[in-house]
Parts: structure tokens; C-alpha cells; sequence
């Protein structure tokens, strides 16, 4: 048993002969929102894609409110309505309107009504300031505009937990501001998150938690004002000093 | 001897009632055989797609004898066994074999569209919790469905002018009556040229309905 939001034991995950995960433990506090840095390849998505089961993990022990779950017994459908995720390229459906994509999953999987779904939507969407955008196609929309709705669209399903991988790095950098403050409000708001996110300013001004992992492996965690002004272990020095 | 002028436009304009027919027939027969194609397709994609290997193969040898061999033995083998075993018209024995080898050539058209969505839309989905099948259904299949639409408009267009082939079973579709009409007054080339009018206007009304439906479904760009 566990009160954490997330509590990832020994967590392994291998791409063949590839091993991505090494022996990680995690957790995530209730209203924690945790930033994961870490040079490309180092197993960031990897690790936020296995706490929504879109990667199976090898071995370990992956607890979502205090629950461990079993890929096997599980209903992963259930498990992936507490965890929403925002993802790099948006992945908006091009093919419905961008209210469409916001009510989809509620009115397709929880069953509420379309008239329910579109006033909460229509909410969501005043909420990431793209109330007028409700009837577009994401086709007419900018970058930034795209992952608003991709959030409000994750948010329509009441998640308890919101993982975001790379959510502005796909974006032209003065969109990137508009995105950031969106998720700065949810955060605000009290929502549990994991950030993959080479946003440094960010991470300073908005997370509770700095992760640094290199090589498939949690080199150091802290405040971030600790993480970032008094690195302890090499690596992440090296690193930041890289990227700053 | 002559029932009609060898003219060519009188021709085409006196035997325009018993063409109007025909080219119902035709319709008909492509209509039919095209709806059971598409039926047959969707299946033979999502085998082709699907994770257990024995439908796999049954769609890849499916696929293997529908284009390895020629439309017309396809039509015999489905007039001559079908009409033996089921007593079966004709005419439903050749829209069968039509679907028969349509239903390939669409599963192949349907097969490349669902794989060409990318991997994203799925995790989308699959992310919000959506059920694989629900994903299928809503994310992947009205966008594959649209990017199919030209290839398959092509494909309902072959279909339309191999359903010729009924002639040889006696169906009474357009090249079937061309060539009657052929017989008996022995100006072949006339009737030929009659008949290939008519399938130029069903080709052209085909490619407007085609259109129509593309336009519709690019709302969204
Ligand atoms: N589906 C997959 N199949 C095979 N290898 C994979 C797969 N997904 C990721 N990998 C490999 O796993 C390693 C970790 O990838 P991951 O995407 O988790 O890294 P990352 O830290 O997110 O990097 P980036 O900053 O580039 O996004 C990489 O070497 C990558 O090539
Ligand atoms: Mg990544």
C-alpha cells in the first residue's frame, strides 16, 4: 500500500536487448508536480509512458493512488482515466472539431450525455482561453492553440494525475509561453504532475520536485533551487551546465 | 435487316430505352458487388493488421489467388459452382465473383490507410481511455476512411467496367445488349462504340459522386 499519488519500485523496461529502465523508484505526492530533465535517450518518455501502461513495463511495482496495477488483471482503460497526457505533437483528431476532441472520451467512454459534455468542454475550453475556438478544426489552429486543446481535451476526463512529455517542444518559442501558462494554472489549481520538459524556467518557478535521470537511472532528485544551484552528483552538474 | 441506322447518333439515340435499362443493370450489378467488396475488404484489412498469424495468412493467400488469377475464371468458377450448389441467378453469381475480386483490392486500399494514421492518434486514444476497438472505430477508421477515398474511387471505377464480364453469363448490362444489338444487325462496331458512351457517363457520374463525398469529408482541412 502506498498515499502517494504514484509509487514506481524497481521499475525495469527493456526495447530488446535495449534496457531503457533501470531499477527505478519513483513517487509522485498528491498535488506534486515533478519535473523530469535528462539528455535525449536517457529514458524520460519511457518512464512517464509506463505510468499509463502505453509501455508494459518488465518488472516492478507501479502504484496509482496507493493501488498496485496489474497490466494483466487490470482494466488499463480505467487506470488511464486517472492519468491524463499531453504529448510533444499533440495528437489532436484532425477529423473532429476541436470541441469534438474535447468531448469525445466522456461522451464515448464515461457515457455522459453530449449536451453535459459540451457545457463542461465549452468550460474547459474558456478555461485554456480558446472558448471562441470551440467549432474549428485543430487544422486552423497554431501550435500553441493545439496543445491547449490537447490539455483542456485530457482535463475533459477529470484525471487525477496529468503527465505532460515534451508538451513545448514542437512549438515556436513565442508559443511556448502561452502553453506553459496554461499548465502553470493547473498546477496552481492543485492538479498532480509529471513534466518532461527542457524548460528551465519552469522548472524553477513551478515545480514542487527537479528529477534528473541519465542512462535509464534516477541520478538526483530535489528542490529545484537545490537540484539546480547546488548540484551534488557530477553528472547533473555536467549536465546543466550543458543545457544552461 | 438494319432495326436500327448504322448511323452512329441515331443509334445511340434510338436505343437509349433499352441502354437506360442495361445501364440499370450495370448499376446494379456494380452497386452490389461493390457494397459486399467493401464489407469484404474491412475484413481482409483488419486480418492483414491483425496480431493472430492464421488470419493473416488467410487474408495474404486470399489476396495472392484473387490477383494471381483472371477476373473472368473468378466470374466462371463462381457462375459454376455457385449456381450448382445454392441455385443461384446469374446475376448474383457474377456480383458475388465481382465482390470476390473487388473485396481484394479494397482490403489492400483499406489495410494501407488504417496503417498510414499514425502511431499518435492511437496513444491519443488509447490515453484517455478509450478501449482499442472504440479507438479503432472513432479515431483511426473515419481518417483512414477519408485518406482511402481516392484509391477507392479508382477501384469502384475498375469495378464498374469489369462488370462487362456478366455478359458472358448472360446478364443483360450494357455490353451484354451492345452486343446483341451487334448481332443482329451486324454492326458490331456501332454498338460497341454505343455502349462505351454509356459507360462513359456512368464512369463520369461514378467520379461526381466520388467527389462529392471527398469534398464533404474535407471539412476538417
Ligand atoms: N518503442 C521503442 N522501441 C525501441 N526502442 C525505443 C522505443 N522507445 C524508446 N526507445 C529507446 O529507448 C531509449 C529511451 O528513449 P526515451 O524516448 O524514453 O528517451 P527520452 O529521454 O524521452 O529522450 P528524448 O529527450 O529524445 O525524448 C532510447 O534509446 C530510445 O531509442
Ligand atoms: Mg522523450
Amino acid at each position: 500500500m502506498s498515499d502517494k499519488m504514484i509509487e514506481v519500485n524497481k521499475l525495469n523496461k527493456s526495447f530488446g536487448d535495449l534496457h531503457v529502465l533501470k531499477d527505478i523508484d519513483f513517487q509522485v505526492e498528491e498535488s506534486e508536480v515533478v519535473v523530469l530533465i535528462g539528455a535525449s535517450g536517457s529514458g524520460k518518455s519511457t518512464m512517464l509512458r509506463c505510468l499509463n501502461f502505453l509501455e508494459m513495463k518488465n518488472s516492478g511495482e507501479v502504484y496509482i493512488k496507493g493501488k498496485q496495477i496489474d497490466p494483466k488483471k487490470d482494466n488499463l482503460n480505467q487506470v488511464r482515466q486517472q492519468v491524463g497526457m499531453v504529448f510533444q505533437h499533440f495528437n489532436l483528431f484532425p477529423h473532429m472539431t476541436v470541441l469534438g476532441n474535447v468531448i469525445e472520451a466522456p461522451t464515448q467512454v464515461k457515457g455522459v450525455s453530449k449536451a453535459q459534455a459540451k457545457k463542461d468542454g465549452q468550460e474547459l475550453l474558456e478555461k485554456v482561453g480558446l472558448g471562441n475556438k470551440a467549432n474549428d478544426y485543430p487544422s486552423r489552429l497554431s501550435g500553441g492553440q493545439k496543445q491547449r486543446v490537447a490539455i483542456a481535451r485530457a482535463l475533459a476526463m477529470k484525471p487525477e494525475i496529468m503527465l505532460f512529455d515534451e508538451p513545448t517542444s514542437a512549438l515556436d518559442p513565442e508559443l511556448v509561453g502561452e502553453v506553459l501558462a496554461t499548465m502553470k494554472d493547473l498546477a496552481q489549481e492543485g492538479m498532480t504532475m509529471v513534466v518532461v520538459t527542457h524548460e528551465m524556467g519552469f522548472a524553477r518557478e513551478v515545480a514542487d520536485r527537479v528529477v534528473y535521470m541519465h542512462d535509464g537511472k534516477i541520478v538526483e532528485t530535489g528542490a529545484p533551487k537545490d537540484l539546480f544551484e547546488n548540484p551534488k552528483e557530477e553528472r547533473t552538474q555536467a549536465f546543466l551546465s550543458s543545457i544552461l | 435487316m438494319y432495326l436500327y441506322s448504322a448511323n452512329f447518333w441515331t443509334a445511340l439515340i434510338d436505343s437509349r430505352g433499352i441502354f437506360f435499362e442495361a445501364a440499370q443493370m450495370t448499376l446494379a450489378l456494380t452497386a452490389v458487388s461493390i457494397l459486399i467488396a467493401i464489407f469484404i475488404g474491412l475484413l481482409f484489412a483488419f486480418m492483414k493488421i491483425s496480431k493472430i498469424k492464421p488470419l493473416e495468412w488467410l487474408a495474404n493467400i486470399y489476396i495472392y489467388v484473387v490477383r494471381g488469377t483472371p477476373l473472368i475464371v473468378q466470374i466462371f468458377v463462381f457462375y459454376y459452382g455457385l449456381t450448382e450448389i445454392w441455385m443461384i441467378s446469374g446475376f448474383w453469381s457474377v456480383a458475388l465473383g465481382l465482390a470476390f475480386h473487388n473485396g481484394a483490392y479494397i482490403a489492400e486500399i483499406f489495410r494501407g490507410a488504417i496503417q498510414s494514421i499514425g502511431k499518435g492518434q492511437t496513444e491519443a486514444g488509447r490515453s484517455l481511455g478509450m478501449s482499442g476497438n472504440l479507438t479503432m472505430r472513432r479515431v483511426i477508421l473515419p481518417q483512414a476512411f477519408r485518406r482511402a477515398l481516392p484509391p477507392l474511387g479508382n477501384q469502384f471505377i475498375i469495378g464498374l467496367k469489369d462488370s462487362s464480364l456478366a455478359a458472358f453469363i448472360g446478364v443483360s448490362e450494357i455490353f451484354a445488349v451492345a452486343t446483341t444489338q451487334g448481332a443482329n444487325t451486324f454492326d458490331y462496331m456501332t454498338w460497341l462504340l454505343v455502349s462505351a458512351v454509356w459507360y462513359l457517363i456512368l464512369v463520369f457520374l461514378l467520379t461526381l459522386v466520388v467527389s462529392a463525398i471527398e469534398k464533404k469529408m474535407a471539412v476538417s482541412d
